[in-house]
C-alpha cells in the first residue's frame, strides 16, 4: 500500500458536485503536481486533505492509518480532526500570515501553543529547541534578517517564504501548496519556487498545484490533471506533458502554453 | 464661590466616573457574550440576542433607565394582588426595587453592552477567513485561534469605533439624573434652585471636555501603538 492514499473523495456544495471520486496514492519522498482548468477541483481537494472540507465520502489513509473516513461520524471530533491535520501542511495562495507576529513569532506561535501542555520541566527546553527550529527554517528559505520584522514590511516574495517556513515548523508528514505563486508579481515568483524545488531536493512528500507549467515538469514526479471534478489523466511528467493522451489535457497544455 | 462650585461639581464628577466606569466593567464583557450569542449556530440564542440588540437599540436609554428602576417594584405589586399565586408570580412578587445607583449601572451595562456587541460584530466578521483557516491547519484549538490569532486583529479594528463610544458614554450619565442619581449636571442645577446661579452647570462642560479630551488622547495613543502592523 501506498504512502499516502485517497480513496473515493466525493464533496459536493449544495448541489454542485465539486469532486465526484479522487483516488491518488503518492509514495514517501515523492512530489504530485496537480494541474488543471479553474474550478476544476483543485482548491477543493487540498483543502480535503487538510481538513478544512469535510468529504461526503471517501477515506484517506497515511502510512497505513486511517486519518479519515467519510462513512464514520465518530472520526468528526474537533480534537481527532486537529490531530490528524497535523499530517499535513498547507501553504496558501493568499500566505495568511498573522499580521500582529514578528516573522518568528509566526514560525514559533502554534509550536509553542501546543507546548503549552508539557510538564513545566519540559517546556522550557521544548521552547527553545522550537525557536532554534523556527531559525534554521528561515535561513533554509533565506530569511533570517527577517525574524524580526512583520508581513507588512515584506515583499509578496518572502511572506510567501515565510508561510513555507511557517508550515514546515509543524514538521508535516505531507506539504501542500496551493497556487503557492498565484498572487505574486512574476518576478517573485523564482525566489519561492526555488524554495519548493530546494525542499524536493531533501525528498520532502509534496502536493502541489500549480499554473507554473515550467517548474511543474521540473518538480513532479507524477502529474495528475483534474478536470470537473475527476482526475482525467494521471501519469509522470513526461507522460503528461510530452504524450498527453485526453483532447482535454491536449486543450489545456495548449492554453496554456499561450499563456 | 468659585471653589465653593468646583468643589460640589467635583462631587457630582465622582458619581459620573463610577458610572462611566462600573459600566465599561460589565458591558465590555456582556457585549461579547451578547455577541458571541448573536453569531451563534443555535437559533433561540442567535434569536435571543438579535431580539434584545433590537429592543436596547430601539429604544431610548432614558425610558430603559425608568423601566429598570421602577420596572421590577411595579411587577411585584401587580404580583402581590394576584389572588392566584404560582412559582412564578410569587417570584416576581419577591422582587425589590434596586437602589437607584444599582439601576443606573444595570440600565447602562446593557445599553453599552448592546451597542459593543455589533463593533465586536462587525470586528469579528471583518478578519478574512484565510486567518482562521490558516490557524486550523497549523493544529490550533477554536479557542487558541480566538484568542491568539483574531483578537488583536479585532482590537485594531474597533479601535475608533469604540473610542466614539467611550465618548458617548461620558455624556450618557448624564442621564442618570431622570432617577436623581446626583451626578454633575444635577449638582451644577442645584445652584439654580438654591442660589440662582446659572454659571455652575455651564461649567460642567469643562468638566466633560477634559475627561473626553484625556480619553480621547488615550485612544489616540492606543492607535499608534497598535499601529506597528498593517492588516
Ligand atoms: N465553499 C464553496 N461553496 C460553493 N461552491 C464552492 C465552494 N468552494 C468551491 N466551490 C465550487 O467548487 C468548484 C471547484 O472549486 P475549486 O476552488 O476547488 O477549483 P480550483 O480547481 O481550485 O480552481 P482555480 O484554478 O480557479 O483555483 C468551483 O465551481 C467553485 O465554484
Ligand atoms: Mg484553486
Amino acid at each position: 500500500m501506498a504512502y499516502l492514499n485517497v480513496r473515493n473523495i466525493q464533496k459536493n456544495f449544495g448541489a454542485t458536485r465539486v469532486l465526484k471520486g479522487i483516488d491518488l496514492e503518492l509514495e514517501r519522498g515523492e512530489v504530485l503536481v496537480i494541474i488543471g482548468s479553474s474550478g476544476s477541483g483543485k482548491t477543493t481537494l487540498l483543502r480535503a486533505l487538510n481538513f478544512l472540507e469535510l468529504p461526503d465520502d471517501g477515506t484517506i489513509t497515511l502510512d497505513g492509518e486511517v486519518l479519515l473516513d467519510a462513512s464514520d461520524k465518530t472520526m468528526r471530533s474537533d480534537e481527532e480532526i486537529r490531530k490528524n491535520r497535523l499530517h499535513f501542511g498547507l501553504v496558501f495562495q493568499q500566505f495568511n500570515l498573522f499580521p500582529q507576529y514578528s516573522v518568528l513569532d509566526n514560525l514559533t506561535l502554534s509550536p509553542r501553543l501546543m507546548a503549552k501542555s508539557l510538564p513545566k520541566a519540559e517546556r522550557k527546553a521544548k521552547i527553545q529547541a522550537i525557536e532554534e527550529n523556527a531559525k534554521a527554517l528561515l535561513e533554509r528559505v533565506g530569511l533570517s534578517e527577517k525574524a524580526g520584522s512583520y508581513p507588512c514590511e515584506l515583499s509578496g516574495g518572502q511572506q510567501q517564504r515565510v508561510a513555507i517556513a511557517r508550515a514546515l515548523a509543524l514538521s508535516p508528514d505531507i506539504l501542500c501548496f496551493d497556487e503557492p505563486t498565484s498572487a505574486l508579481d512574476p518576478e517573485l515568483t523564482g525566489e519561492v519556487l526555488k524554495v519548493i524545488r530546494s525542499l524536493k531536493d531533501d525528498r520532502r512528500t509534496m502536493i502541489v498545484v500549480t499554473h507554473e507549467m515550467e517548474f511543474a515538469r521540473g518538480v513532479a514526479d507524477r502529474v495528475i490533471f483534474m478536470s470537473d471534478g475527476v482526475i482525467a489523466e494521471q501519469g509522470s511528467a513526461e507522460e503528461i506533458f510530452e504524450h498527453p493522451k485526453s483532447p482535454a489535457l491536449q486543450h489545456f497544455l495548449r492554453l496554456s502554453k499561450e499563456k | 464661590m468659585f471653589g465653593y462650585v468646583t468643589q460640589e461639581l467635583l462631587l457630582g464628577f465622582w458619581t459620573t466616573l463610577q458610572i462611566f466606569a462600573l459600566t465599561l466593567l460589565f458591558s465590555l464583557p456582556l457585549g461579547l457574550v451578547i455577541c458571541f450569542g448573536s453569531m451563534s449556530r443555535v437559533t433561540p440564542l442567535r434569536w435571543f440576542c438579535k431580539t434584545l440588540v433590537w429592543i436596547i437599540r430601539g429604544t431610548p436609554l432614558m425610558l430603559q433607565i425608568i423601566v429598570i428602576f421602577y420596572g421590577p417594584g411595579l411587577a411585584a405589586t401587580w404580583a402581590q394582588g394576584l389572588s392566584e399565586q404560582n412559582a412564578l408570580t410569587s417570584w416576581i412578587a419577591s422582587w425589590e426595587v434596586m437602589d437607584r445607583f444599582t439601576s443606573i449601572i444595570v440600565a447602562f451595562s446593557i445599553n453599552y453592552a448592546c451597542y459593543f456587541s455589533e463593533i465586536y460584530r462587525g470586528g469579528i466578521q471583518s478578519i478574512p477567513r484565510g486567518q482562521y483557516e490558516a490557524g486550523q491547519v497549523l493544529g490550533m484549538t477554536r479557542g487558541q485561534i480566538f484568542f491568539h490569532v483574531v483578537l488583536m486583529q479585532v482590537i485594531k479594528r474597533i479601535t475608533a469605533p469604540m473610542s466614539n463610544e467611550f465618548i458617548t458614554l461620558v455624556k450618557d450619565t448624564s442621564l442618570a439624573r431622570t432617577i436623581a442619581v446626583y451626578e454633575i449636571i444635577w449638582a451644577g442645577q442645584q445652584f439654580i434652585t438654591m442660589h440662582g446661579l446659572l454659571w455652575p452647570l455651564f461649567y460642567t462642560g469643562a468638566f466633560y471636555l477634559i475627561f473626553c479630551g484625556a480619553l480621547t488622547l488615550a485612544f489616540g495613543a492606543l492607535e499608534k501603538k497598535l499601529n506597528y502592523y498593517k492588516v
